[in-house]
C-alpha cells in the first residue's frame, strides 16, 4: 500500500515538474531551431518571469486577491514582460553578432553574458534573498485512493497543455508560425522570398521567452519561494529535456521535459541517489544521451554534408 | 601493381544513393581521371575514399589494405592525400604555416618536446620549415611564403593546396576539380604540374574533373560514372567515342 | 580607456617589448618592499587568475574549445592537495598527483564529449563543472558542504612560507613558468594543430591531424594549468570550499580570456588583471560587479570581440 502510494504521489510531482521543464524546454528547443544558439540566458528569463509574477502578484493582490485570479493576472503580464525582455536581448544582445555572421562561440559567450547580466541584475534587487510566493491556493484537491492531488496541481498542469496546444496552433496554422519554420531550414532563402527573418527571429524570442516566464510564474506559485538563481539550473535541466526529446523538435521538447520530470522524481527515490544527487543523475543522463544518441527520441538526424 | 583498387563501392543518404555499386582500379603512376556530370557522385565517392564518409557497401583496397572504415587523417597518413575542391586553406595563418601542416604525420613532437624544447624538436621545427618551402618552391609561389593565406589570388591559393597536400609527402594524391576557377593559362601550367607530380615525385594521381580538355590532356586512363555507377572506362580516346559518355553529358537524342 | 591600449604600440620592436617586459618585472620583484599586505593579497589574487586564464585560454584561444565549466579542474587540484595534505603528505609531493588527477579530469569530461558539436560541448562542461561541485559537496572526504580547513602552508627548503610576500613571489614564479609553457606550446607543432582544428577541422584532419586527440591534448593541457593553480590556492587559503567552484567563478575565467582578447597569451594576462583589480578600485560598484561583467561581456562580443588589447597583425 505504501509503496503504491509512493509511486503515485512521485508520479504526479514528476507531471508538475515535467511540465515547468517542458514549458522551458519549448523556449530553448526553438531559438535552437531557428537559429542555433544555445540561449543559456533562457533559464534567467524564467528566473525574472519568476520575479515579475511575484512583483505582480503583490501590486495586484490588493485589488484582484492572491487567488486563481491574481496569480492568471500576474501571468499572463509576466509572459508578457518577459517576452518583450526576450525580444530586446535578441535586439540587443544577439541580432549584432548575427548580422556580421560572427562564429558560434561568440554567440555562446555572448549568451553566457546576458544569463550573468539578467541573474546578477535581479540578484542586486533581491539582495540575494529568497521571497515567499504568498497565495491564498491552499492544499484542497480531490483523493484518488490515499492520494490527494491538489486544485493547483490539476490547474498547473491544464494550464501547461493549454499553452502548448496554443503554441502547436501557432507554429503550425499561422504565417508566423510557418515563417519560423522556414527560416529555421533556411534563412537567406526566407531573406530572398522576403520574408522579415530578423522580425520572426524576435518573435521567436518572444513566445519563448513567454512560455519561460509562465513556467517561472507557476513554479514560485507551486513551490512557494523564489530565488535569483533558480533559472541557473532549470536552464541546464530544460536542455537536456530538449535533447532528450531531439533539440529542435517543438513535440520532443514537451515530451523530454515529461521524461526528464519522471526520472529525476524516480531518482530521488532510488537509493545512493536521493535529493543530494540528484542533479548528478540528470546531468549524467545528459553526457550519456549527448554521446550515445545526441539526436535525441524525436530529432531527425543531420548528415553532415561537406 | 595496383595502389588503388575500388570494389563494389556504394554510398548512400538515407533515400539518396550517391554512390553505386562502383569498382576500378588505379595502377601505380599512373595519372588517373573520374569524370561524370554535375551530381554524378565523383566528390562523395573522393570522400569515401579519403575517410570523410563511410561507405554503406563495399572494399577499398590502398597498397593491399582496407580503409574503407578508417579515419581521415589515418588515410593521410597512410599515404593518400587530397584537395578540395572549394579551396579549403587555413585562411588566417600564413602560407608558410598552412604547408607546415602538411608535415604533421611526418613529424612527431608531443607535449613534452614543445615545453622543454630539446635538440631534436629544434632541428625538427627547422626540418619541417624546409621541407615546406621546398614543396611551395615545387608549385612556384615559394616568394608568397609570409604572407597571410587569405590575401593570395584564387589561383595562388590553389597552389597552396597542392603544396600543402604534397607536404605529406603522398603516395597517392587526389585532386578534386584542381582546375575549377582557373583561366587557360593557369590551367596549362596545372597540367604541367601534375606531369611534374607524377615524373619528378613518383606520386600517382587521380583527379575528378569537369574540363574536358584538361581530363584529355592529363590523364592515362578515364573513369566516367552517372548516378553514382560507372558507365565507362578506358583511354582519353576510348572514352571519348563511346556512346554511353556521350548519351550522359548529352542526353539522349530522342530526350533533346 | 583606449588611449592607455595604444601605448604598447610604440614599442613595437622586439627591443621594445623586452625593454618593457624587463621594467615591468623588476617593478613586480621590488613591489613588496614597498607595498601593504593588502596591496600584495590583491595582486597575488590576480596572478592567480593569470594561470588559470592562461590554462584556460589554451583550451577556448588556442584549441577553440568551448569551456564553462574550467573550475571543475581547479577544484580536483585544490581538493587532492588539500586532502593529501591534510592527510601528512609533503605539499610538493602533492603536486604530481593533482597533476595526475587533473588530467584523469580532463580525459573524462574531454575523451566523450569532444566529438560533440561546439554548442554540445559547451552545456557538457557546464554539466560537468556542476557535477564536480556538487560532488564535493556530497562526499565526506571533500568536507561536504563546509570543505575542508586548517590545510597547512608549506614549507620551501626549511622556509616556511607564511607572509604574504612569500605567495607573492611564490604565485609570480607560476605565472612566468605558465606563461613560458603556454607560449611554446603555441609556438609548437601541436599548437599549430590546435590552430588548424580551429581554422578548418575537415581541412586539419585532412593533412593528417587527428581532431579528437588534438583537441583532447588541449583539454588535458588546460585541465593540468587549472589543477596547478587549485594546489597553491588550497596552501594559500588554507581552505577550499565547494561553492568556490561555482559556475560564477568558470565565468569568471572566462571572463577574463575575453577580456584580453582569445588566443592572445598578453591578453590572458591582461583580462586576469583587468578582472581583480577593476573591483578593487571601484569599491563602490561591490555586489554589482559581476553585474557590470555581464554587461561587459555583451559589449566585447559585439563591438570588439578580439578583446580590449589592440591587435598586432603583420
Amino acid at each position: 500500500m505504501s509503496l503504491y502510494y509512493v509511486i503515485l504521489q512521485q508520479l504526479i510531482n514528476g507531471l508538475i515538474l515535467g511540465s515547468f521543464y517542458s514549458l522551458v524546454a519549448l523556449g530553448y528547443s526553438m531559438v535552437y531551431g531557428i537559429i542555433k544558439l544555445l540561449n543559456f540566458a533562457h533559464g534567467d528569463l524564467y528566473m525574472v518571469g519568476a520575479f515579475v509574477g511575484f512583483g505582480t502578484l503583490g501590486l495586484l493582490g490588493g485589488i484582484l486577491g492572491v487567488g486563481w485570479l491574481g496569480i492568471a493576472a500576474a501571468l499572463l503580464i509576466s509572459m508578457l514582460a518577459v517576452g518583450l525582455l526576450g525580444m530586446l536581448v535578441h535586439r540587443a544582445a544577439y541580432q549584432p553578432l548575427l548580422n556580421r555572421r560572427a562564429p558560434r562561440m561568440s554567440l555562446m559567450i555572448t549568451a553566457v553574458g546576458v544569463s550573468f547580466t539578467l541573474f546578477n541584475t535581479v540578484m542586486v534587487m533581491t539582495n540575494g534573498e529568497y521571497e515567499t510566493v504568498n497565495t491564498s491556493l491552499g492544499y484542497s484537491g480531490i483523493s484518488l485512493g490515499p492520494v490527494n492531488v491538489t486544485y493547483t496541481q490539476i490547474v498547473m498542469v491544464v494550464a501547461t497543455a493549454l499553452l502548448m496546444l496554443a503554441l502547436h496552433w501557432f507554429i503550425k496554422r499561422t504565417m508566423y508560425g510557418k515563417a519560423m519554420r522556414a527560416i529555421a531550414l533556411d534563412p537567406d532563402a526566407c531573406r530572398l522570398m522576403g520574408i522579415n527573418v530578423t522580425k520572426t527571429i524576435g518573435l521567436t524570442f518572444f513566445v519563448g521567452s513567454s512560455l519561460a516566464a509562465a513556467a517561472g510564474v507557476m513554479a514560485g506559485v507551486y513551490y512557494g519561494s523564489i530565488q535569483f538563481f533558480m533559472g541557473f539550473i532549470i536552464g541546464l535541466k530544460a536542455f537536456t529535456a530538449a535533447v532528450i526529446g531531439g533539440i529542435g523538435s517543438i513535440p520532443g521538447a514537451m515530451l523530454g521535459g515529461l521524461i526528464l520530470g519522471l526520472l529525476e522524481t524516480a531518482g530521488t527515490q532510488l537509493p545512493f541517489i536521493g535529493s543530494a544527487w540528484k542533479d548528478v543523475f540528470t546531468f549524467g543522463i545528459l553526457i550519456l544521451l549527448l554521446v550515445f544518441k545526441p539526436t535525441g527520441i524525436l530529432g531527425k538526424s543531420e548528415i553532415e554534408r561537406m | 601493381m595496383s595502389i588503388l583498387e575500388v570494389n563494389k563501392l556504394t554510398l548512400r543518404f538515407g533515400g539518396l544513393t550517391a554512390v553505386n555499386d562502383l569498382s576500378f582500379r588505379l595502377e601505380e603512376h599512373a595519372i588517373m581521371s573520374l569524370i561524370g556530370p554535375n551530381g554524378a557522385g565523383k566528390t562523395s565517392a573522393f570522400n569515401c575514399l579519403t575517410g570523410f564518409y563511410k561507405a554503406t557497401v563495399g572494399e577499398i583496397l590502398f597498397l593491399g589494405r582496407s580503409i574503407a572504415a578508417e579515419k581521415p587523417h589515418r588515410i593521410t597518413k597512410m599515404g593518400i592525400a587530397r584537395t578540395f575542391q572549394n579551396v579549403r586553406l587555413f585562411k588566417d595563418m600564413t602560407v608558410l604555416e598552412n604547408v607546415m601542416s602538411g608535415m604533421h604525420t611526418r613529424s612527431s613532437a608531443g607535449i613534452l618536446a614543445a615545453i622543454l624544447r630539446p635538440p631534436g624538436q629544434i632541428a625538427e621545427e627547422k626540418r619541417i620549415r624546409q621541407v615546406s618551402r621546398e614543396c611551395l618552391d615545387f608549385v612556384g609561389i615559394e616568394d608568397k611564403a609570409d604572407r597571410l593565406a587569405r590575401n593570395l589570388a584564387y589561383g595562388d591559393q590553389r597552389r597552396v593546396e597542392w603544396a600543402r597536400a604534397l607536404a605529406t609527402q603522398p603516395k597517392l594524391l587526389l585532386l578534386d576539380e584542381p582546375a575549377a576557377g582557373l583561366n587557360q593559362d593557369e590551367k596549362n601550367q596545372l597540367v604541367e604540374l601534375i606531369q611534374k607530380i607524377r615524373n619528378t615525385l613518383g606520386i600517382t594521381v587521380l583527379l575528378i574533373e569537369h574540363d574536358m580538355g584538361l581530363v584529355m590532356k592529363v590523364s592515362e586512363k578515364i573513369v566516367v560514372i552517372d548516378y553514382g555507377e560507372k558507365i565507362a572506362e578506358g583511354t582519353a580516346e576510348a572514352v571519348k567515342n563511346n556512346p554511353r559518355v556521350i548519351e550522359a553529358y548529352l542526353g539522349k537524342e530522342d530526350e533533346s | 580607456m583606449r588611449s592607455h591600449l595604444r601605448i604598447p604600440e610604440r614599442f613595437s620592436g622586439t627591443k621594445g617589448r623586452i625593454v618593457s617586459l624587463a621594467v615591468i618585472i623588476i617593478l613586480i620583484i621590488l613591489l613588496p618592499l614597498v607595498a601593504n599586505n593588502y596591496v600584495k593579497e590583491v595582486i597575488t589574487n590576480a596572478f592567480f587568475y593569470m594561470i588559470l586564464a592562461l590554462g584556460l585560454n589554451i583550451v577556448i584561444g588556442y584549441a577553440g574549445l568551448v569551456d564553462l565549466g574550467y573550475a571543475a579542474f581547479f577544484a580536483v587540484g585544490a581538493y587532492t592537495t588539500g586532502i593529501l595534505t591534510k592527510a601528512g603528505l609533503n605539499f610538493w609531493l602533492t603536486i604530481p598527483i593533482a597533476v595526475i588527477f587533473s588530467l584523469i579530469a580532463g580525459v573524462v569530461i574531454g575523451g566523450p564529449t569532444l566529438r560533440l558539436r561546439s554548442d554540445y560541448l559547451a552545456i557538457v562542461t557546464l554539466g560537468f563543472g556542476e557535477i564536480t561541485r556538487i560532488t564535493a559537496r556530497n562526499l565526506k572526504i571533500t568536507g561536504g558542504a563546509s570543505g575542508l580547513v586548517g590545510i597547512r602552508k608549506p614549507s620551501l627548503f626549511g622556509y616556511p612560507l607564511t607572509h604574504s610576500s612569500d605567495f607573492y613571489y611564490l604565485f609570480f614564479i607560476l605565472v612566468v613558468l605558465a606563461a613560458i609553457v603556454a607560449f611554446r606550446l603555441h609556438n609548437s607543432r601541436l599548437g599549430r594543430a590546435w590552430q588548424y582544428i580551429r581554422e578548418d577541422e575537415d581541412a586539419a584532419a585532412a593533412m593528417g591531424i587527428d581532431p579528437v586527440r588534438t583537441k583532447l591534448y588541449a583539454y588535458m593541457l588546460g585541465a593540468v594549468f587549472g589543477g596547478v593553480a587549485g594546489s597553491f590556492f588550497a596552501v594559500k587559503m588554507t581552505a577550499v570550499s565547494p561553492e568556490t567552484f561555482a559556475f560564477t567563478q568558470s565565468a569568471m575565467i572566462l571572463m577574463a580570456v575575453i577580456l584580453g582578447g582569445m588566443g592572445k597569451l598578453a591578453g590572458a594576462i591582461l583580462g586576469a588583471m583587468v578582472l581583480v583589480l577593476f573591483p578593487e578600485v571601484f569599491r563602490t560598484i561591490g555586489q554589482s560587479r559581476q553585474l557590470v561583467f555581464g554587461i561587459v561581456l555583451i559589449i566585447i562580443m559585439i563591438f570588439r570581440p578580439q578583446g580590449l588589447w589592440p591587435e598586432r597583425r603583420n
